[in-house]
């Protein structure tokens, strides 16, 4: 069936069947290939994008449940030029190994830290406890989102 | 320009990609014309195939192929060991798909090549299998019992034994003034990567070539053994390593599917692609660790340690696979680890069950023999009223006694000695760094409902297998160097740390090594790629004899051209200068190239001493890592950060074994984890307090860049730490781990029996 | 796996979504699917035809008045973690609920969704029996309210017909001085509950307690109250002898399987232990 969704700011119509998940689609029908799938069951969290602003497991989602959804992928939160402030401390920290949790490592502490950029060391791992990292032990990636946070400060808060 | 790039924490060159989800994973691709294969496997344990009927399979809307042995001219192939591949195993090697019989959970029994995975999976239903049901053999004790044979020609279902010998352990236990026996257990884990494996594969009939992407690990013995099962000459077969989520060792070894997708992108003529979906990975990627062992150990009066004797019993699953005898050789071979024990005979033995097959898993035999060794050492202190870490001080390898060799192991000998290293030196300074002298006085203690315990335990890691490893490097038009080296990444950072290396060896700006190419066939002679934490060691070493070609044959090259000798040739980050101001850019001499090699026969010991300090809740049974130090001296360090990050990242892998991890059968064989529900990884609120100490006091006198394999170290001391400062909590309940992973439950289980007991 | 085949409608209004339930023997409901899509993925469940409630907005109101707490189906757990009028109305369904699954899983998931699913170890049936909730659904048939006890039957069965929709969960008022407690023991942040109790109980001028409700999550094939700890706590001062005592009559009134993630016997006294701190939290003393 035919499906029209925002895609990182663009109007897209697809035509998928409705057993497809949300996941599949953007990697196999829109070639967004950030968006990682790590078990398929809900549990892992490499496939975590923005529906409508919050992220969400795209490997739970159909895809046709996202029809008028505005989403955003890993690939809506890059650019060409610099590394964004959150990407720049994932690399900082070495909360990077081997890249493959990493998008939806991203994604997440993107809408976290967009809705709580004041979250304490707790939060953070509370939320992040729904992405499974199998190479870094976590301890950099926590310390990457915190260091983060300063950047999703409205600018008049920040000293 | 004299640079110091390695030793410096350089931020990493892939993570530009990973973090704006740019990498390029097997999954990723997608050729025109791309057909799906989904495999069918076995849901029996143990049974004899009576029949296989795809043929109204075949005749599916999407469905293009169906493959089973019978389509396999010969019969199906063989995969053959990679290490330890004695004549003995043989019998006992998988072949790619199941022919008369299954004999686990999850063995390839047909192969769906289908327009889609989803078409694939639901042609799944429509093959009829007859299987008649055997008994299954579910764990080592079955086994041992003989009645019910996997390999029935075998007549036995024990693949091995090894044993580990030096000194006269009987006649040292029988003037021995304290002797203490005992039975531990691992349990059941794999190195589950986060990316599961996937392989592509493209078939060109015109010009009889083969391209196989998602190639991890060992490309090119891979691509040896699929040479010989496919029947085509080596150098007809290309393997294209992409972006790996993560290896662990058990990614990259050669699979029933490396063969399977290849031969079905010929069979069908077209490219084929599977990727694992996580329930299927959790019953087809190599398992690992499950042993138990009867163990004894004898001492002094004053806990100097004479010997120590035992047997290992390695639940093997259903097939020697590549690496299949690793961990149960260095069960036996490393249970003495950073001791001096003079006497030593442990054996080990590798049991053939109805499961999944075992392979290495990051510190392979290592964490479970030191959960084995450090448990025991604390019931002897215990025993003899000696302080524990006394009891290690005094047994530790002198540093005085560096090289120190190995017991020998039979029937594979390979002589083999630990290369350097002052094992007290980082006991003392993990000491203080944990702040032990304080924190040992909550010992045992019960404060806010919790009771605290403390232990400490040391290591030694073993690095850099050899037999040798192949660099390259090349000028590129612009005259920056392009590196190309047989060591393969799996996400530990090869990029980085080879450009790290490369720019201090050509003394050039790091900006000036265009890129690092790993992994693929296509870049060097031959390649060795990334397991016993070998990456860095050998195709650093390698790198550096690529360095000294490169820089011969630009001096050749500037001699010839400036016409002087090649000794009167000054090479800087500037350029080539000759004699009488003559001089050349780098990009003068573009596509110049060198191979560089390093071969060798030992092996690297990067060591350490970790120290924990945990609360448990004995109403419930709940662990919690209060504080946890890993001191690790491996060499000299390349990166500081991400060598901090192998630690820290190995660490978690171990406590998760310790405390999560656990793959459960029942007594059919089927198997109960076959989720990421069912099978727990750690998870970021886990493990919070963990540090880690990394130093390089001891460069390895066998390899130039004096580095040490550092993979590894983080995972092995943490099943026996974690337990003893377990044991050390709950010391009122007499409580006594003698089996991974701590459950709650177990923990539960074993204070209410100390309840009872008192 | 990917997901077997299906039909999939997403209907505008209630009454369509009913009329398609009824179309099809095998037709399901879909709310947040965060329980129904990995089934469907594991290809446990395969219905032919989905029926999408996420059009049907009058469910995802939350009413707060002198009656209680009203959760439409379609509330997700991220909307009760947001709500601050919850924290005064119902602060035991506030604590249960933060214990539910991960971040993700919580942008989707469903209170209507959990119902419908019925795992005996997860944390809104256990409030909804724990509390004396009424399950209100609706099928073509007409509407009917169910009292939570009657609703959970087994493990993922329950009293809801193949063609009804559950529309509302109602909680009774809580009253303003009511004590609480909520214990829970899962392996990981986020998992199941190995055990978990959720008791309140009111007091009286002298300090003692009635109208105590004590109930068990995961330790049985469905949540339920425990009169027998019950019985131990209403009439009393709620002090550590009491809790223990309430605790230990927790434990003998359960009788739980074993499964790969625990054994009965340790179930069993998780759900005494978990009473026991949850009663001791309630009656303000510090408890693990």
């Amino acid at each position: 069936m035919p499906l029209s969704f925002e895609v990182n700011g663009k109007q897209v119509t697809v035509e998928v069947e409705p057993r497809m998940t949300l996941v599949d689609c953007l990697r196999h029908k829109l070639r967004l290939t950030g968006t990682h799938v790590g078990c398929e069951h809900g549990v892992c969290g490499a496939c975590t994008i923005l529906l409508d602003g919050e992220a969400v497991r795209a490997c739970l989602i159909l895809a046709v449940q996202a029809e008028g959804c505005k989403i955003v992928t890993i690939e809506g939160l890059s650019n060409d030029e610099a590394l964004t402030p959150l990407q720049a401390s994932f690399r900082r920290h070495h909360a990077v190994q081997c890249g493959f949790c990493t998008p939806g490592m991203i994604t997440t502490a993107h809408a976290l830290l967009s809705e709580e950029p004041d979250c304490d060391a707790d939060r953070v791992r509370e939320v992040l406890s729904g992405n499974i990292c199998r190479c870094t032990g976590y301890i950099s990636i926590v310390e990457a989102v915190l260091d983060a946070r300063s950047a999703y400060r409205p600018p008049e808060s920040q000293p | 320009m004299r640079n110091s790039f390695v030793g410096s924490p350089v931020e990493r060159r892939e993570d530009l990609r990973f973090v704006r989800g740019r990498g390029q994973y097997v999954d990723d691709l997608n050729p025109d014309g791309l057909l799906h294969a989904v495999i069918l496997r076995s849901s029996f344990a143990h049974g004899r195939i009576r029949s296989i009927d795809a043929s109204a399979t075949v005749k599916l809307a999407g469905v293009h192929a169906v493959i089973t042995a019978r389509d396999m001219p010969g019969g199906p192939p063989r995969i053959p060991m990679r290490l330890q591949p004695l004549p003995e195993f043989m019998p006992f090697e998988q072949g790619v798909i199941a022919d008369t019989k299954v004999r686990y959970v999850g063995e390839p029994i047909a192969v769906v090549v289908a327009t889609s995975v989803a078409v694939g999976e639901d042609a799944l239903d429509h093959i009829v299998v007859d299987i008649e049901p055997l008994p299954a053999v579910s764990d080592c004790e079955t086994s041992a019992a003989g009645d019910r044979l996997l390999f029935e020609q075998q007549g036995a279902n024990c693949a091995m034994t090894f044993t580990a010998e030096c000194g006269d352990a009987d006649a040292a236990f029988k003037a021995a003034a304290y002797v203490r026996r005992e039975k531990f257990r691992t349990g059941r884990h794999f190195g589950l990567t986060l990316e599961p494996r996937g392989v592509m594969a493209e078939w060109d009939a015109a010009t009889g070539r083969l391209t196989v992407s998602g190639a991890a690990k060992v490309p090119f013995f891979n691509r040896r053994v699929l040479a010989e099962q496919m029947g085509l000459p080596e150098d007809s077969i290309a393997m294209i390593e992409n972006d790996v989520g993560g290896g662990f060792g058990a990614r990259g070894e050669f699979y029933p599917e490396d063969f399977l997708i290849p031969f079905a992108a010929r069979y069908t003529g077209r490219p084929v692609k599977w990727i694992e979906d996580r329930r299927e990975n959790l019953m087809a990627m190599n398992h690992a660790r499950q042993a138990q062992v009867e163990v004894e150990i004898a001492c002094a009066h004053d806990g100097t340690i004479l010997a120590l004797r035992g047997h290992a019993h390695v639940d093997m699953g259903a097939y020697m696979r590549t690496n299949g005898a690793v961990a149960a050789r260095n069960i036996a071979q490393f249970m003495a680890g950073p001791y001096r024990i003079p006497n030593i005979r442990v054996k080990s033995s590798l049991w053939m069950t109805n499961k999944t097959p075992v392979g290495t898993y990051r510190g392979p035999g290592r964490f479970e023999t030191d959960f084995f060794r450090e448990r025991l050492l604390d019931m002897v202190a215990k025993d003899l009223r000696l302080d524990r870490v006394e009891l290690r001080r005094r047994n530790l390898i002198p540093a005085s006694h560096m090289p120190y060799p190995l017991p020998a192991i039979a029937p594979f000998p390979a002589s083999d000695e630990i290369d350097s290293g002052d094992y007290r030196a980082t006991l003392d300074r993990c000491l203080e760094e944990f702040g032990w002298a304080d924190k040992a006085k909550l010992a045992g203690k019960l404060i806010d409902g919790r009771f605290h315990g403390l232990a400490v335990g040391c290591f030694i890691e073993g690095g850099a297998a050899g037999p040798k490893e192949t660099a390259r490097l090349e000028i590129n038009p612009d005259g920056s160097v392009a590196v190309f080296i047989g060591s393969s990444a799996v996400g530990q950072g090869v990029e980085t740390v080879f450009a790290q290396i490369a720019a201090d060896a050509l003394e050039i700006p790091m900006d000036r090594i265009s890129g690092v190419h790993h992994g693929s066939t296509a870049y060097v002679s031959d390649g060795y790629g990334a397991y016993h934490s070998r990456s860095v060691v050998m195709g650093g070493s390698a790198l550096l004899d690529a360095t000294k070609n490169l820089h011969n044959l630009i001096r050749t090259a500037a001699a010839k051209r400036f016409g002087c000798l090649p000794s009167e040739i000054k090479i800087s980050e500037d350029g080539i200068v000759g004699p009488h101001g003559s001089s050349a850019r780098f990009a003068d001499f573009a596509g110049l190239t060198a191979e560089g090699a390093f071969l060798n026969k030992k092996h690297t010991y990067t060591f350490g001493a970790h120290a924990a300090h945990v609360t448990v809740d004995a109403r419930i049974g709940r662990i919690e890592i209060i504080d946890y130090l890993a001191v690790t001296d491996c060499g000299r360090i390349i990166n500081p950060m991400t060598v901090r990050g192998q630690v820290i990242g190995s660490l978690v892998q171990g406590l998760g074994g310790a405390l999560l991890e656990d793959l459960k059968y029942d007594k059919d064989g089927q198997l109960l984890t076959g989720s990421l529900a069912d099978y727990l990884l750690p998870s970021a609120s886990d493990f919070p307090n963990l540090r880690a100490v990394v130093t390089e006091m001891f460069p390895s006198p066998i390899n130039p860049l004096g580095a040490k394999g550092a993979g590894e170290g983080g995972i092995i001391s943490a099943g026996g730490v974690v337990a003893n400062a377990v044991a050390n909590a709950l010391g009122a309940f007499g409580v006594e781990p003698r089996e991974l992973p701590l459950t709650p439950q177990r923990v539960w289980e074993m204070v209410e029996a100390g309840r009872l007991a008192t | 796996m990917k997901l077997p085949a299906f039909d999939y409608a997403c209907p505008a209004t209630l009454a369509e979504a009913l009329a398609l339930l009824a179309s099809r023997d095998d037709a399901k409901a879909l709310a947040g699917g965060q329980s129904l899509v990995p089934m469907m993925a594991f290809r446990i469940a395969s219905p032919s035809l989905l029926v999408d409630l996420r059009r049907l907005s009058d469910l995802r109101k939350i009413a707060i008045d002198t009656s209680g707490v009203r959760l439409g189906a379609m509330v997700r757990w991220r909307d009760i973690e947001d709500d601050a009028r919850l924290n005064g109305a119902h602060p035991l369904l506030k604590a249960a609920v933060s214990h539910v699954a991960h971040y993700q899983i919580r942008n989707r998931g469903t209170v209507g969704g959990s119902i419908a699913h019925a795992d005996p170890a997860a944390e809104m049936p256990g409030i909804a029996v724990t509390c004396d909730a009424d399950i209100a659904v609706t099928g073509t048939r007409g509407a009917r309210v169910i009292c939570a006890d009657d609703f959970f039957i087994a493990p993922l069965m329950t009293a809801l017909a193949a063609d009804e929709i559950i529309t509302e969960i109602r909680l009774p008022a809580w009253p303003p001085r009511r004590r609480w407690g909520f214990r829970e023991f899962s392996r990981r942040r986020g998992d199941f509950a190995l055990a978990a109790a959720a008791v309140f109980f009111d007091v009286d001028d002298a300090g003692k307690a009635y109208n105590a409700h004590i109930g068990a999550i995961g330790v049985g094939d469905r949540p339920a109250r425990l009169p027998a700890a019950e019985a131990e706590v209403n009439g009393q001062v709620v002090d550590i002898a009491i809790s223990e005592r309430a605790g230990r009559a927790a434990s003998a009134s359960v009788d739980p399987q074993s499964d790969i993630h625990a054994s009965g016997a340790y179930r069993k006294s998780l759900i005494g232990t978990m009473v026991e701190r949850a009663l001791q939290s309630a009656a303000g003393m510090s408890a693990l």
